[in-house]
């Protein structure tokens, strides 16, 4: 493998931040203050994938700023799983702020300055967290994203928006003060280095198995971003945010920071070698087994959409990691290209949520009779955006869930096979029935004064053209998902798996 | 001759405190403090960039006679963990000058005067290498702080000067015992390498380390000597909390450092699953105790017992890891908490009030004000890439090797500190502006960012480059273990 120097990890940070400051700046001109929010995006993007010939020919890029503590840098490297996880949030982020602007301006919400500037720095610390070369500059943007996506959670300052936020707060920094500080302090005490290492950086340690099993549990705890239940309580409650925020960040940039954080954990601190040897991988595929059906049981009974789309957001993270768990080639494949296959469809899901909100202010599933043929565009796309949940081809979503099942049978794990398809079945059961009460129940007319009478239903050309992208590329992603494969069979190559 | 550095430092502000008094006006009074002082701080820089790090010797060495007959000597000198102190004093002496610049409205000579008195003693005692002047500057040093508190606190201010300095005489008395006991059994010299160097058996070391402990104990505080510590820090101005919080809680713990550590090297080990447990302790206690403060200056208090809990913790690990997390915890402890008092100190100045639901939307309301308020509270909530988190993670990796359930302990105050301190974050930073009494409130002026700007630089300086910290302090640490385990090898 080749290790190349480079600036451009620090660059693609670095974006997003000058755009923040930009942003404040011109707190008062709007317009030119949400382009600079769409240019630093399309830059971010464009820095970003300029790196990934490198890493798909099996490099890797790095740069290391100074040393914090013996055995510990500030340092970045771009590999194969930072990869995934930064094209899919730098890609999408281009659309949210599109999104974004449609979306404020309609509601005419109000602190859109530090909404803008919270969100860019968001994306810094995702991408930070992307590019980090150890568990230290991990966890610093892990923590960052933390603190900045606090304002966005409580934007509407109304009394639940407070509610929401403290609960969103207190989980996340309550858990990475307890295990996920835990896990640090013995990981550094165990190994003397934080660095992410190709095999597992315990890989070897003389460490008893109970300090072994005690800090990846530790770091399954503390990383609680993943919302692996019954840690998951804050995601339902960040709902509150306004909508692209729960699009980009809550369906894609901070869920994915704790997903990725699992993985980097499993893969490169912890080691395929030290999971399998202490069984770790299995039982963390019976505990992630447990929220993916957990939680789409508790999706199914939800009638608020975007409680049941964060419900889905809690059990599809889950496949994620049950991919890595399951620690066979195919399965890791799959759970890897999972990152990207649920990013584009659940934030094109929640994209339609906020158009629909726009459009109607209609939050429930039981108002939404008969409103596909008023936002025909916006409920094809949740269409489109349920098929990849469910994992129909040609979405992406059918090609990692084909690369988890056949990977579970090639565990020979009937167990997390019969998972699977329940789960699918699930998935079905409560994200068809939306199409369906939009396209083919009669419209009603709704009592609440609060919601647009139905004859004044229009798309949001702004909201709308945003999610018919999102959705065009799930499919495209069925079609031609070569990139994120080819990146998830470097990640799996790299751990020392055949 | 080479110039005496150690003593300019240690004189000049305490040559000002005799010019001080034919000065006229309360202006000139504070301006020429806030000059001496600043001499004072820069002297204290070119210090740390003089000083040499490939070796664990003591430094900038002054001797001379001063009671021959009794072994007393003028003996002055640093190594790299003394130098940090000095640093730190004389960066929060300036601070503490301009903090009080317009809440001290009476006795502004003498209280100025106070200042710089203290100020040369804390010095002094870190420079000290005579165990007979270290004893009479830690012991000098009450009165220019129970001043302090006694004349220029709050209401209760004579209660809590007298407990403090009632509390921290009976502690010396302890001290005293034990510095006489080393004097008679390690040769009748009060030089204190000699003292380090010379054997003393199991039985009068352990003796002296329980002297010892009480009288640091009741310094640092540990629980349970820690009562006055929220009495004094509520009653006392803001310059004497910064003060009082950045340095004076820092003497116990370098007495432990300078003293029980390399003199007592066999009772240290022995002693040190005790010490261990009862650090523990103070940091879920004190965790506790600050948990279910509403007044905001009690909170911070209260909240010190906790994060000094973690300096002993770190101390007693005897390890090189946990050392250092600790000496670096000292830095920040008195760099953050410093601060969190500067900005209780401001927000009282305002509005009169320190109780915690009074407030809210100050982000809004004083957005400067605001986001350093913010930031030194997640820093004392150690943030990773602040300055806390640095220390937090040494002392813990630290303690996992020696006990788990320390360790544990450990972990569990943190996620209390989070808690307390997340918890003034969201109530006085956030939500609908809020101010008690509807008294005005106005942002921070050129004076109080001059305050709170070398503080910050600390908070991230430390936080994400602690090597240049750490080059300086380990080979004074490296050595202090290899005493230890040489000498307790052989007892």
């Amino acid at each position: 493998m080749d290790y190349l120097l480079s600036i451009r990890p620090v660059l693609a940070i670095a974006t997003s931040l000058v755009a923040a400051v930009l942003i404040l700046y011109m707190h008062n001109r709007p317009n030119l203050r949400d382009a600079t929010s769409v240019i630093a995006a399309i830059l971010k993007f464009f820095i970003v994938i300029s790196m990934a010939p490198l890493v798909l020919a099996g490099s890797t890029l790095d740069l290391t700023l100074f040393e914090i503590l013996p055995g510990v840098d500030f340092a970045f490297r771009v590999d194969a799983l930072g990869m995934v996880f930064a094209s899919v949030s730098s890609l999408l982020w281009i659309l949210a702020a599109i999104y974004s602007i449609g979306y404020m301006r309609n509601q005419k919400e109000r602190s859109q300055t530090r909404f803008f500037a919270s969100f860019a720095v968001s994306l810094s610390a995702a991408i930070g967290g992307a590019f980090a070369a150890n568990l230290f500059t991990l966890v610093i943007f892990y923590e960052v994203l933390s603190l900045v996506t606090y304002p966005l959670v409580y934007h509407k300052e109304n009394k639940e928006s407070w509610k929401g936020s403290r609960r969103y707060i207190v989980y996340l920094v309550g858990a990475s003060k307890s295990f996920l500080l835990a896990a640090l302090a013995l990981t550094y005490q165990v190994a003397g280095s934080m660095d992410f290492m190709p095999e597992g950086l315990l890989k070897g340690s003389d460490a008893s198995d109970f300090i072994l099993i005690a800090i990846y549990f530790s770091y399954l705890i503390g990383f609680a971003k993943s919302a692996i239940m019954p840690f998951h309580a804050w995601l339902p409650a960040a709902m509150v945010a306004p909508t692209p925020v729960s699009a980009l960040l809550h369906a894609v940039a901070v869920v994915k920071m704790g997903v990725f954080c699992v993985l980097r954990v499993i893969f490169h601190v912890m080691g395929i070698d030290v999971m399998g040897n202490l069984g770790l991988g299995i039982a963390t595929a019976y505990l992630v087994s447990f929220t993916i059906i957990t939680a789409s049981i508790y999706a199914l009974t939800r009638d608020d959409l975007k409680a049941r789309l964060a419900y889905s957001t809690i059990s599809q993270l889950s496949y994620i990691i049950l991919g890595a768990a399951m620690l066979t080639p195919l399965a890791v494949i799959g759970g890897i290209t999972h990152i990207a296959a649920h990013a584009f469809s659940k934030i094109t899901l929640f994209f339609c949520a906020g158009s629909i909100y726009c459009a109607s202010h209609r939050r429930n599933i039981s108002d939404l009779a008969g409103i596909g043929k008023r936002l025909p565009w916006t409920m094809a796309a949740f269409f489109i955006g349920s098929l990849g949940m469910i994992g129909i081809p040609p979405t992406g979503g059918f090609i990692s869930k084909w690369y988890l099942v056949t990977g579970a049978v090639e565990a020979k794990e009937m167990v997390f096979l019969a998972v699977l398809l329940v789960s699918a079945i699930l998935n079905a059961a409560y994200f068809l029935p939306v199409t369906y009460t939009a396209f083919f129940e009669k419209e009603a007319q709704s009592s609440n004064p609060e919601l647009v009478a139905m004859e004044s239903v229009k798309e949001v050309p702004m909201v709308a053209i945003p999610l018919v992208i999102t959705a065009i590329l799930s499919l495209i992603l069925g079609l031609y998902p070569d990139y994120f494969l080819e990146l998830a069979r470097a990640v799996m190559r790299g751990t020392g798996m055949s | 001759m080479e110039l005496p550095i150690l003593s300019v430092l240690i004189f000049l502000p305490a040559i000002a405190v005799i010019i001080l008094p034919f000065l006229r006006t309360n202006a000139v009074v504070r301006w020429f403090t806030l000059i001496v002082l600043f001499v004072d701080f820069l002297i204290a820089v070119w210090l740390l960039v003089a000083f040499d790090t490939s070796t664990a010797d003591m430094q900038f060495r002054e001797s001379r006679e001063w009671v021959p007959s009794l072994g007393i000597g003028y003996r002055l000198g640093i190594d790299g963990v003394s130098v940090w102190f000095i640093f730190l004093t004389a960066l929060l002496g300036w601070i503490c000058v301009l903090a009080s610049w317009n809440s001290i409205k009476h006795r502004v000579k003498e209280f100025m005067a106070s200042l710089l008195a203290i100020q040369s003693m804390m010095i002094g005692v870190f420079c000290a290498l005579d165990v007979f002047l270290f004893y009479v500057l830690w012991e000098a040093m009450l009165i220019p702080m129970y001043l302090i508190i006694g004349i220029w606190g709050g209401k209760n201010r004579i209660y809590a000067a007298f407990k403090f300095f009632l509390f921290t005489l009976a502690g010396s008395l302890l001290f005293l015992i034990g510095i006489l006991v080393l004097y008679f059994e390690g040769g009748r010299t009060f030089d204190m390498l000699a003292l380090m160097a010379a054997e003393y058996s199991f039985k009068v070391q352990a003796g002296v380390f329980i002297a010892f402990l009480i009288a640091f104990a009741v310094k640092i505080p540990m629980v349970p000597f820690h009562t006055w510590l929220p009495d004094a820090h509520v009653q006392a101005p803001t310059a004497g909390s910064i003060i009082l919080a950045g340095v004076l809680l820092k003497m116990g713990a370098y007495g432990f450092i300078r003293f029980s550590l390399p003199m007592l090297p066999d009772a240290s080990q022995y002693f040190a699953p005790m010490m261990i447990a009862l650090s523990a302790l103070a940091i879920v206690y004190g965790g506790l105790l600050a948990l279910a403060q509403t007044d905001i200056k009690k909170l911070v208090a209260y909240s010190s017992v906790s994060h000094m809990g973690f300096i002993t913790l770190g101390l007693f690990t005897l390890n090189v890891n946990g050392m250092s997390g600790a000496v670096i915890q000292m830095f920040n402890h008195g760099i953050t908490t410093g601060a969190l008092f500067l900005f209780v100190g401001l927000i009282y100045e305002r509005t009169h009030s320190r109780e915690i639901p009074q407030y809210g939307g100050m982000i809004k309301a004083v957005p400067l004000f605001g986001i350093l308020f913010a930031t030194f509270l997640l820093s004392s909530m150690a943030v990773p890439g602040t300055n806390g988190f640095v220390g937090e993670i040494l002392v813990l990796s630290g303690t996992f090797a020696v006990n788990g359930w320390a360790a544990s302990a450990g972990v569990v105050g943190a996620l209390i500190g989070a808690a307390y301190l997340l918890g003034i974050y969201r109530q006085v930073l956030l939500g609908p502006v809020k101010v008690p009494d509807d008294n005005k409130i106005w942002d921070l002026d050129n004076r109080e960012i001059l305050c709170a700007v070398p503080l910050l630089i600390f908070v991230f300086w430390m936080g994400l480059y602690p090597k240049s910290f750490l080059t300086i302090l380990q080979p004074t640490l490296e050595n202090l273990l290899l005493q230890l385990a040489v000498t307790g090898a052989g007892g």
